[in-house]
């Protein structure tokens, strides 16, 4: 009960302090946003309790002076404090309701990657809110037609019949062969590929190669890559003899990196990283069509596809501002981080 | 407090894995043809033989080990390698799983794929693991030892019996609860351990037939799966959780109720 004697400062402050934890702002975001307000309608959006084990380690050192002492205050205290201004909150929320929302639904290989763009959205557009739900492509693109979802979510290209929709293309998610460095080998062909990871190829002999045992790594079932990758070689989880399953791309290149007899997939953003930073990996054409950036973007590399955002008419107000805010360069971090390659 | 929290946490693990019991049933972990939770088939089995080899081996290796390297410290280093030795195991027990699984993937496996590829596999795993049990091991038994009352050894030395006949006819019997409790210590964290497993051992869901097959755990298939898993299959993950989590409690409550005899056993003279 700390808080009634601090007051309305007190209460900006903290504020202030549990935004700046749940949402990791930077601290010029938090310095700019000034007012009470804003940070109210933060707070509304907190998806979980802020994490509270670390409040009293975490030092935000844009936070002002006068009520520091608050954010060294016990746990209990602490929760009291959480508790209090939820009720707050609540009371307040009505006045902010109409300020707008969007309902994204769709592709659950894009969902963590909207979400993350919404959370920034929310921050610089106060008073709106993005909820993001997933359910996969066709899900997505049911909810935009028959209007469930103000947007939908795609991951893949968009088919004729659905032609209809207007779809906005946010990033593009492709996919690399990568081998070993000391691998003698500089080109596959798609049948070769296929071959190995369906286990009628077993010896880098036949593709010319050394006189070695190849080593097939594929990825878990249920990630999208692996739903990619089946999917452009048209073969079935159950047609794949894998030697290693790995969990995430930084895996899947180690392993790599570690046996010169091994072949695997892995997104090209992180691929491409680590090879320029002196994993000794290297990166396979597909189709004679080099595996960088560039030819993800513009779309000529094969084993890629377009993360799209579609409505079911030309987006305006809310909708338009939030797809023109996920195509700007302001969330290019966000989509490196999430392995994709974001629009040129 | 920690007992309720360890109630809350079985609780919540049977609540959510309610689902897998109604709709898929237990005797399909056993009887379905092979682990394609897509497909609705849930074999269980591959991964409990996966688990429980990697445990077996890598708790025979460090068993013989751990207790060699206990009687070294106890009995026969000179008193500053001693404490020397004792630090390094100590040091060894403090070294986080995921450090062992990095270690693992960019040394261990290359090694072992050089010698007979494909490299990730069920020796892979064992050696890891023996690397993470082989301190508790070790510890657990250097303890017990040092609780033997001195009078025993006296007694013997006084009879004229060499060292190891001490060590055999009097420290093993004396501290031979001592020593289970830290394997089964050891069991449970080989059992438990998820991060290096997942990253040394391959993941491939199949029985193993000898020590180059890469195999996959329960825990690394939970760790694997549980981010992108829906419905029945996440509740299937949920009792393989219920799975592990009787293994380790049975085998920790074991090993405590043995410690209780040790002490026991060393104040009754």
């Amino acid at each position: 009960m700390r808080l009634i004697y601090c007051g309305y400062a007190g209460m900006n402050q903290i504020f202030r302090f549990f935004s700046f934890n749940s949402h990791h702002y930077s601290p010029e975001t938090i310095e700019k946003s000034d007012s009470y307000q804003h940070n109210l309608v933060t707070i509304t959006h907190l998806r979980q309790p802020p994490n509270l084990l670390f409040s009293k380690t975490m030092k935000p050192h844009s936070v002002a002076q006068p009520s520091s002492s608050l954010i060294n205050t016990s746990t209990t205290a602490t929760w009291l404090n959480f508790f209090f201004f939820i009720i707050i909150v609540f009371s307040q929320t009505p006045a902010l309701a109409n300020k707008g929302k969007l309902v994204i639904t769709g592709s659950s290989t894009m969902a963590p990657l909207v979400s993350e763009i919404g959370k920034r959205f929310e921050t610089v557009h106060p008073g709106t809110r993005i909820d993001v739900q997933t359910g996969g492509s066709s899900r997505g693109i049911a909810d935009a037609v028959n209007g469930m979802a103000d947007i939908g979510m795609v991951s893949r290209a968009l088919k004729p019949q659905e032609d209809a929709l207007h779809g906005a293309t946010i990033a593009h998610d492709g996919i690399t062969m990568i081998l070993h460095q000391d691998n003698p080998v500089h080109k596959l062909t798609n049948e070769q590929i296929k071959a190995m990871y369906s286990g009628a190829i077993t010896n880098w002999k036949t593709v010319g190669g050394m006189n070695a045992p190849i080593t097939v790594v594929n990825k878990a079932a249920g990630r999208s890559t692996l739903e990619l990758f089946l999917q452009y070689f048209s073969l079935s989880t159950r047609q794949i003899h894998a030697h290693v399953i790995i969990g995430d791309n930084e895996q899947g290149i180690k392993t790599v990196a570690g046996n010169p007899h091994a072949i695997g997939y892995v997104s090209i953003g992180t691929a491409r990283y680590d090879a320029t930073h002196g994993v000794p990996i290297r990166l396979l054409p597909l189709h004679d069509i080099p595996a960088t950036l560039e030819t993800v973007q513009d779309g000529t590399f094969p084993l890629s596809r377009p993360l799209t955002l579609v409505t079911r008419q030309q987006p305006t107000g809310l909708a338009q501002s939030f797809i023109e805010f996920s195509r700007s360069p302001a969330v290019h971090d966000l989509i490196f981080k999430q392995y994709f390659v974001p629009l040129p | 407090m920690a007992g309720s929290l360890l109630l809350l946490i079985v609780l919540f693990l049977l609540q959510e894995s309610w689902p897998a019991f109604q709709h898929v049933g237990l005797s399909s972990y056993f009887n379905d043809s092979d682990w394609y939770p897509t497909e609705d088939l849930y074999l269980l089995t591959p991964m409990l033989w996966g688990t429980v080899w990697a445990t077996l081996g890598s708790v025979l290796l460090a068993a013989p080990l751990g207790i060699l390297s206990a009687l070294f410290i106890q009995y026969y280093a000179p008193p500053l390698l001693a404490i020397i030795y004792r630090r390094l195991i100590e040091l060894l027990a403090g070294i986080p799983s995921v450090v062992f699984g990095l270690w693992g993937l960019v040394v261990l496996v290359p090694l072992i794929a050089r010698w007979h590829p494909p490299g990730p596999s069920l020796l892979a795993g064992i050696l890891i693991l023996f690397l993470m049990i082989l301190p508790t091991i070790t510890l657990v038994a250097q303890t017990s030892f040092a609780q033997i009352p001195v009078s025993f050894l006296h007694s013997a030395t006084a009879l004229g019996l060499s060292r190891w006949s001490i060590i055999r006819k009097v420290v093993f019997p004396t501290a031979k609860a001592g020593i289970i409790t830290g394997i089964f210590l050891g069991v449970a964290r080989a059992l438990g351990e998820t991060m290096a497993i997942l990253m040394v051992c391959g993941n491939i869901v199949q029985t193993p037939s000898h020590l180059f097959d890469p195999i996959r755990t329960l825990t690394a298939n939970i760790a694997l799966e549980m981010a992108y898993a829906l419905g029945n299959h996440r509740s299937t993950l949920f009792v393989s959780g219920l799975l592990l989590m009787a293994m380790v409690v049975l085998f920790v409550m074991m090993a405590e109720s043995l410690r209780h005899r040790n002490l026991d056993a060393a104040t009754k003279y």
